[in-house]
């Protein structure tokens, strides 16, 4: 009984892993058809987010919260990824509606570019700058309530461009000073520590349900039941799959379908920066951290049926217990009397290299029988 | 100063890749001895003072492009002596081209062994000087002292060897291997190890872990959240963990495990104390010095009494008189053998808090390197020595 809740819950850690970096991906490729090449790293920087978050934590004002810092780091990654994400529509992605072969090689080429960002600028900018695009994006908004100042669109453009240069500038500068750590560029990977009480383990008699653990669970199931409202709940998320259905329909009912685009773009990226600050919770934060999860977030979306949420849980969940029975070899443990013959098969394949290869080999026999994944649905598919 | 004639020396590592924040510190301290070198008049040959310049060529972390660069430094610079590489797959790339232009590399890391060539100095570990005095301390002096073994590694041909060997010499000391496993290389899932080691391992025990850059954050970070902690009698044996590692792992998650080298920065002598001070005052005082480092400055000095004592830039002159070379280094004298490796001091250091080590067990004087393995059965009883042409590269004891 033990036996099979450990690999259960084991099942739903590696799965959670794997769904929650795929989600984002599940509605970037799932819903708009766009093969995001550079969703790892869009996660790579919800997790160097974690990191800079988690650096004015540590200042002496806010050092007693910092066990909170995983709160802010949340939303803090779910807006930088997402406004990466939304740059990267506006300039790149529309252009390439409907051509995978570019935006295949498109969005390799921002991955590398990300990449070589993230090595090459200190933080302490990169965070200035976004700072500034927030404010050059949320100034206009604000400054529409100001009488004086809606009656001069080009005053208010030209303002929100003056104070969001001064605010990007002023930020890093401060955080420079602040935080030397931030101020000088490295290619080296960074240390996020956990605090205390995300290091430890739950103890349940000889059993131990390690916290992070736990904790990326919770985060998983909470952005799957967020993802599930604000599709097919929310007013945004009811034109986002009127859009998926039928595109030309949608645009002469009134429905701004760039809007929605941009939107769709914006929140698949911004979930991957919330997946960005889970993994941060398990391994290292460096500029090559998306590499590590990018084909496991493209197997999870095509096994589940590209376009369908549920598709992508199943999936994940049935890759996560896979990975467990394998590559712990739990068959070993369940039927130790097993015939010598096939003991050494399972013997064989129990190491995580050997696990890996069968989870591969399984998931191509799948796809034998089921071409379009477990759970196939219609999807725009990039308006070919 | 003023000098006679310049010599120009190659120097080879990865500055751009997966590959460049460990190996660019090696061209760092290079730069450093050889500056240190010219500051104290340079190389003397026939009375002559020689100023050291160097030329630098990227490997890029690609292993063809070490060989073609290789190539280029021998052929097209004419350099007498290549410093270089830092991957076995870089070394073993760079070795035909060095053996068939009968050119030396300097080749300064920590490795399996199983190699003894004509063309190459190994100024790293060899197994015996690192991994099997760290499994012998695991099972006799450490915390967990008697208890099973588990090996933990990334899927390439060091841990594999490295394991190999390890599991030999357990054998020969009447220790028990209770599991192994490979992460392949790219992924940080860790989970299904973790289980294994809880499973095999139920009241603590021995972890050897030969783990690859990335992938020892998320093991270290799981094996904590999982209560494999060394409180709870697991200790973490490692082979790649050095004080730069510390800085970017987290020293709270590493704390009281274990690591075999032959230089820590910790060392109280004059000799460290030096070199680490040299080092920050030339590239930040928040800097750390590591074994691997420590291995690539003494390498250029070593070259220089070499040189000195043939009299010349010779290569093969240069070579028969570098064996026999002794060195004061940072981690106390070392010779050269003639199996062109380096008689070393192996340490033992424990991880403190603050990401320093604590050296908890010196070596009695230097520890001569075996080229050829004497637990693995495919090179045991062999050995090489290259100061007999009889003997050469392989032969038996």
């Amino acid at each position: 009984m033990t036996l099979l809740l450990e690999s259960l819950f084991n099942g739903a850690a590696i799965g959670s892993v794997l769904l929650i970096a795929a989600l984002g991906l599940a509605i970037v490729f799932g819903l708009m058809g766009v093969i995001n090449l550079a969703h790892g790293e869009l996660m790579m920087l919800g997790a160097y987010t974690t990191y800079v978050v988690q650096s004015f934590f540590k200042l002496p004002l806010l050092e007693p919260l910092f066990g909170g810092y995983i709160f802010v780091a949340v939303v803090v990654a779910f807006l930088v990824s997402g406004l990466v994400g939304l740059l990267l529509e506006r300039s790149v992605i529309r252009r390439l509606y409907g051509r995978p072969l570019e935006t295949l090689l498109a969005t390799w080429g921002v991955s590398l570019i990300l990449q070589q960002f993230v090595r090459t600028v200190p933080l302490a900018w990169s965070t200035g700058l976004w700072l500034a695009a927030m404010v050059a994006l949320a100034g206009p908004l604000v400054g529409n309530r100001l009488w004086g100042l809606r009656q001069r669109p080009w005053l208010l453009r030209l303002g929100s461009w003056v104070v969001a240069a001064a605010v990007g500038v002023a930020a890093a500068g401060w955080i420079r000073g602040a935080m030397p750590k931030l101020a000088r560029a490295s290619a080296r990977n960074v240390d996020v520590t956990a605090p205390r009480w995300l290091r430890g383990g739950l103890d349940l008699g000889d059993w131990t349900l390690p916290i992070p653990r736990l904790v990326i669970i919770g985060l998983t199931i909470l952005a799957v039941v967020a993802v599930y409202w604000f599709l097919n709940r929310s007013l945004w998320g009811l034109r986002i799959r009127a859009v998926t259905q039928n595109r030309t329909m949608s645009d002469c009912l009134g429905i701004p379908t760039q809007t929605v685009d941009a939107l769709t773009f914006g929140v698949g990226s911004g979930l991957a920066g919330v997946a960005g600050v889970a993994v941060s919770l398990l391994g290292s934060v460096g500029p090559n951290v998306g590499g590590d999860y990018i084909v496991g977030c493209f197997m999870v979306v095509v096994l589940g049926g590209v376009g369908n949420l549920w598709g992508a849980v199943v999936a994940s969940a049935g890759i996560g217990v896979l990975t467990d029975v394998i590559g712990a070899g739990r068959l070993l443990e369940v039927w130790p009397q097993m015939p010598a013959r096939l003991q050494q098969g399972v013997e064989f394949f129990a190491t995580t290299s050997m696990a890996r290869v069968l989870v591969f080999a399984l998931i191509v026999l799948v796809l034998q029988v089921r071409p379009a994944g477990l759970f196939p649905q219609r999807g725009r598919m990039a308006e070919v | 100063m003023e000098f006679d004639d310049t010599v120009a020396v190659g120097i080879l590592h990865s500055l751009s890749g997966t590959m460049a924040i460990s190996e660019s510190t090696l061209s760092e301290v290079e730069k450093m001895a050889i500056e240190e070198i010219n500051a104290a008049g340079g190389v003397t040959v026939d009375g002559k003072s020689h100023e050291i310049t160097w030329i630098e060529e990227d490997g890029a972390s690609d292993w063809p492009t070490f060989a073609e660069k290789a190539k280029k430094l021998i052929d097209q610079d004419q350099v007498p002596v290549v410093f270089g590489g830092w991957t076995s797959a870089s070394r073993k790339a760079m070795l035909p081209v060095f053996e068939s232009k009968d050119a030396f590399l300097y080749y300064p890391i920590q490795y399996e062994g199983q190699e003894c060539s004509r063309n190459i100095f190994y100024t790293g570990a060899t197994p015996n000087q690192q991994a099997e005095p760290a499994v012998e301390f695991m099972f006799k002096e450490s915390p967990v002292a008697g208890k099973p073994f588990f090996l933990v590694g990334s899927d390439y041909v060091f841990p594999r060897t490295s394991n190999t060997i390890t599991k030999a010499q357990l054998e020969s000391l009447g220790g028990e291997v209770v599991g192994e496993d490979y992460l392949p290389l790219g992924n940080t899932e860790v989970a299904p190890i973790i289980a294994k080691i809880k499973n095999a391992l139920p009241d603590g025990g021995a972890i050897i872990n030969t783990l690859n850059g990335d992938q020892n954050v998320a093991f270290f970070k799981q094996m904590q959240s999982a209560g494999l902690t060394p409180e709870n009698d697991y200790y973490v044996m490692s082979f790649s963990i050095a004080e730069v590692e510390i800085d970017t792992i987290g020293p709270e998650y590493l704390a009281d495990h274990f690591a075999a080298w032959n230089f820590f920065q910790a060392i109280d002598t004059p000799a460290s104390q030096k070199f680490t001070e040299a080092f920050k005052a030339k590239y930040g005082e928040d800097r750390v010095t590591n074994d691997p480092m420590e291995s690539a400055y003494n390498m250029v000095y070593l070259w220089k009494a070499g040189v000195e004592k043939a009299n010349s830039f010779d290569d093969n002159l240069v070579r028969e008189a570098l064996i026999g070379v002794t060195f004061d280094a940072p981690q106390g004298p070392i010779e050269v053998m003639p199996n062109h490796h380096i008689s070393q001091t192996v340490r033992i250091g424990q991880v403190t808090p603050d990401g320093q080590f604590e050296i908890l067990t010196t070596s009695d004087g230097p520890i001569a390197p075996q080229a050829w393995n004497q637990f693995e059965p495919s090179s045991k009883g062999y050995a090489c020595d290259w100061s007999d042409p009889d003997k050469g590269e392989k032969y038996l004891l």
